[in-house]
């Protein structure tokens, strides 16, 4: 039974080692980008606080949260209401309101190409590591209208709007020979990124805004997430309680049977 | 034991019992089908599962009559009112992810209820039809999954359902015309998200009830099969009970509370801490909503489906994938007739049977890991060959189950206490 | 060994009693959320977030009609004498004190109100929920001479006074409801919020 129950778990627990949990890691502007994690913590309220500070000034103006209101996000994130309406929530809105962008949706297509997609689901449709990842890597490249390119979304249509914060890098490739069709070539690979202006913040603080904004956008994308797993403790355990106490009663009424 | 105040009580009591007993044989159906109902008394833990499918099916029957309390169909409104549940609705996250995970859950203790039957022959004389009944309910659980999914309207629920419908096209003559008339446009759109919610709120589930009552009738009426498919009304004592059979109450109604909260330990679990389960209960593609200018890359259907997605993509030719997809969950229906063994259990089958029944367990799994998978490359050849492994348990039975040199099935069933 | 048997027994029942008592818990708890489901949501409460209400252009013997929490809200201007003479018709009223009726601490007084001069009073007749409509004029025809003003429901023919208090010969009761409500300024009233130290959703 014991034996059962503990391979049962050990097989259980596989899909949530797949799953990936997100360990912090030190500065981005790594050759290896991919190997980039966002390493939030949502239950972090005074980053969550940063970053929706950080949403707000510099994601609010083309991006929505179209199924999260203000009043929410006051309450959840400790920030009373006078606070909410006199920095965060644009006039004219009311806290009861949803997050609204004022940007048009054809005026997004007119500048953008296309419209900014609503941000609400982003964390849960791409990934907290990937947000960390796109917002890490933009580079300089003259050949596009925005004047800049990404490697975790190739020619993308937003511009690099944390510039100012970021600084200017440009990217930097290494010759690699490969065999195509039995055929070998040179293709150009990423090796890393150069400075070409810098920033208001150096590394570091860059590497924390863009965390502390993707943790904003992880609760953005399930607001109940830390109630879930706070009342999950108490549900699991109690769960425990109960079939441990069916199990004494089962093994006493089977002592009857031979 | 009776005192004057419980003479009256009781008196009473038998009173409401005796007019309520009159009009209804509720004594007479608590006592036959739970105190003098015998089971055999060696069930394993391979026969919990049926016991939790009837728990997962009211769970989901419930947390479904919820969530359609603020579920809004339509294609403009069923993906906002599910955000709108998830984060406006109190507990709504609870009711969209009980539901959610208990469909995979439904499916990982149907899967287990089966193979319970592989192995221990439960779908052999007399108890075929009881085989039969269990296809019917799975058949129409991969439905109202499959109908399920497509209710959020997300990426991947659109794309299923275009997906899946366009396998109609593939049946000769009547196909195109086929795959119309069950979208009701010309293609995707919010007719087929209404009339699937119809089905999968009110169709289906009726169906599905009406079949687990005539797979539990039907059990009662032959009595359960055990681990070593021994047929124990065949041995009964001087009271005229199976020597090796227990009433039903109160053993395994206190066995099957153990294994209830057991399950819904790890339910929990899984509900409360990993609902996505690294993106298999739930996929990423599904937080972005329907979009038919866009197909999400990777495409799969739900992990339940996928064994037969793999079968499908393994064939180049579309019709002949879609047939051998069809083919595939038919071919359990005759399992009672390809079946040639004297005997039921593996306990006491030989070794091609041990093999065979290994090899497609190992097929089934490895076709549901690969179907998760681009159909390229490795893939799709570890695909062919593993589509060869499910289909020869099948089609070569008929002739490994008279080979099989079979051991001597005791008298009395194998019981420690 | 019927020492033993009848130990047994005991366990046996202390242990099945245990189990069901902790499971009729579990379904206890399990219940909630699905119980709680039916609250209103979010949504609801964000659109039953208090309301605020512009009094400069509201003259005397003018009434607006707002909603608040899916109610209608009449609000009017009262005349000081008006106010004055409401305690004249007490004899004439089913609960002149307010007694039986809903409002907040500050509305159980005479005028029923925060302020003498505005009135705020859920619109909503206490007998079947029908909307009263107003007869503010004194003496009004079909009312008769002794009619203080106030106002009539057309259903069933309950009469409210000029503060909502039910009049005699009623089929309604109870006198008519009056919201919480205060004021952000002289001429700012604010419906569904007591008190307007903070500001905003209640």
């Amino acid at each position: 039974m014991i034996k059962i129950f503990a391979l049962a778990l050990s097989l259980f627990c596989a899909p949530l080692l797949l799953a990936g949990e997100s360990v912090a890691e030190p500065a981005a502007a790594a050759a290896n980008w991919q190997d980039l994690h966002a390493g939030n913590e949502v239950g972090n309220i005074s980053s969550l606080q940063r970053g929706a500070r950080n949403f707000t000034n510099y994601c609010l103006g083309c991006h929505s949260l179209k199924y999260l209101r203000w009043s929410r996000l006051g309450a959840d994130l400790k920030i009373p209401t006078p606070l909410l309406v006199a920095n965060l929530i644009p006039a004219g809105a009311k806290p009861a309101d949803y997050i609204q962008t004022s940007l048009r949706a054809e005026d997004g297509v007119a500048w953008f190409g296309k419209e900014p997609p609503d941000l609400s689901l982003m964390a849960r449709a791409r990934g907290v590591d990937y947000l960390y990842r796109f917002l890490e890597t933009f580079y300089v490249d003259p050949t596009r209208a925005t004047r800049t390119n990404n490697l975790a979304l190739e020619n993308p249509a937003m511009p690099a709007v944390l510039s100012e914060l970021e600084g200017v890098k440009a990217a930097v490739y290494r010759n690699v020979e490969v065999v195509v069709d039995g055929k070998p070539t040179v293709q150009k690979v990423f090796d890393h990124f150069t400075s070409v202006a810098p920033g208001q913040l150096n590394q570091a603080q860059y590497d924390a805004f863009v965390r502390d904004t993707v943790n904003f956008l992880d609760y953005a994308g399930e607001p109940a997430q830390v109630a879930r797993r706070n009342l999950g403790v108490w549900v699991v355990l109690f769960l425990l309680v109960f079939t441990g106490i069916a199990w004494l009663m089962k093994k006493e009424y089977w002592k009857d049977v031979h | 034991m009776a005192s004057n105040d419980a003479a009256s009580g009781v008196a009473q009591r038998v009173g409401f019992r005796a007019w309520l007993n009159k009009r209804l044989p509720v004594d007479k159906f608590v006592s036959e089908q739970l105190l003098e109902y015998y089971a055999p008394k060696n069930f394993n833990i391979w026969y919990f599962f049926g016991s939790l499918a009837l728990l997962v099916l009211v769970m989901q029957l419930v947390s479904g009559i919820f969530l359609t309390m603020f579920y809004k169909v339509g294609d403009t409104t069923a993906f906002d009112s599910v955000e709108f549940i998830m984060r406006e609705v109190r507990f709504g996250w609870l009711l969209r992810y009980l539901h959610t995970i208990g469909a995979s859950a439904f499916f990982i203790v149907v899967y287990l209820h089966m193979f319970r039957a592989l192995m221990y022959g439960s779908y052999k004389a007399p108890r075929e039809l009881l085989w039969l009944f269990g296809m019917f309910i799975y058949l129409a659980l991969m439905a109202e999954a499959f109908l399920g999914y497509v209710l959020p309207w997300g990426n991947m629920s659109y794309w299923a359902a275009q997906v899946i419908i366009n396998l109609f096209s593939t049946i000769p003559a009547i196909g195109p015309g086929l795959v119309e008339w069950i979208r009701g446009d010309y293609g995707v759109a919010d007719a087929t998200l209404n009339r699937f919610f119809s089905l999968h709120v009110v169709a289906i589930p009726l169906v599905l009830l009406l079949l687990v009552v005539l797979h539990l009738v039907a059990l009662r009426q032959t009595g359960s099969n055990n681990p070593d498919g021994i047929e124990i009304k065949e041995n009964l004592g001087p009271d005229g009970k199976p020597i090796d059979g227990i009433p039903f109450h109160p053993y395994y109604t206190v066995k099957d509370v153990v294994g209830v909260g057991f399950f819904l330990t790890l339910f929990a679990v899984v509900v409360f801490f990993v609902p996505t389960f690294g993106n298999l209960f739930m996929e990423e593609a599904n937080f972005e909503p329907a979009n038919p200018l866009s197909t999400p890359d990777p495409i799969a259907p739900s992990w339940y489906f996928t064994p037969y997605y793999a079968i499908l993509r393994a064939v180049p030719n579309q019709r002949i994938g879609a047939l051998l997809l069809l083919l595939a969950v038919l071919a359990f229906f005759f399992l009672p007739w390809l079946d040639r063994s004297p005997v039921k259990s593996i306990r006491y089958r030989g070794w091609w049977f041990k093999f065979f029944l290994a090899e497609f367990a190992v097929s089934f799994l490895a076709l549901m890991y690969l179907g998760l998978k681009p159909a390229t490359g490795a893939y799709v050849t570890a695909a062919r060959v593993f589509a060869v492994g499910y289909f020869s348990f099948f089609v070569l039975m008929p002739w490994y189950t008279r080979w099989d040199r079979v051991k001597q099935v005791p008298k009395r069933v194998t019981f420690h206490d | 060994m019927a020492e033993q048997d009848a130990v047994d027994l005991d366990r046996r029942k202390f242990l099945t009693v245990a189990t069901a008592v902790t499971g009729a818990v579990g379904v206890v708890f399990a219940a909630t959320p699905f119980v709680a489901s039916w609250n209103p949501s979010e949504r609801a409460q964000a659109l039953g977030a208090p309301i605020t209400v512009d009094l400069s252009k509201l003259e005397l013997g003018m009434m607006l009609t707002y909603v608040w929490r899916k109610q209608p809200i009449y609000i009017f201007r009262r005349a000081p004498e008006t106010v004055a003479k409401l305690a004249a018709h007490d004899a004439h009223l089913k609960d002149p004190k307010s007694a039986e009726s809903e409002q907040p601490a500050y509305a159980v007084n005479e005028m029923r109100a925060r302020r003498a001069d505005v009135a705020v009073l859920v619109a909503t007749c206490t007998h079947l929920g029908c909307l009263p409509k107003q007869r503010f004029e004194p003496g009004d025809v079909a009312l008769g001479a002794d009619w203080p003003g106030g106002f009539l429901c057309p259903c069933h023919g309950s009469r409210f006074d000029l503060a909502g208090r039910v009049f005699n010969g009623s089929p309604a009761s109870v006198n008519l409801r009056i919201p919480p409500y205060s004021f952000q300024d002289d001429n700012t009233l604010i419906i569904g919020q007591d008190d307007t130290t903070t500001q905003g959703v209640a």
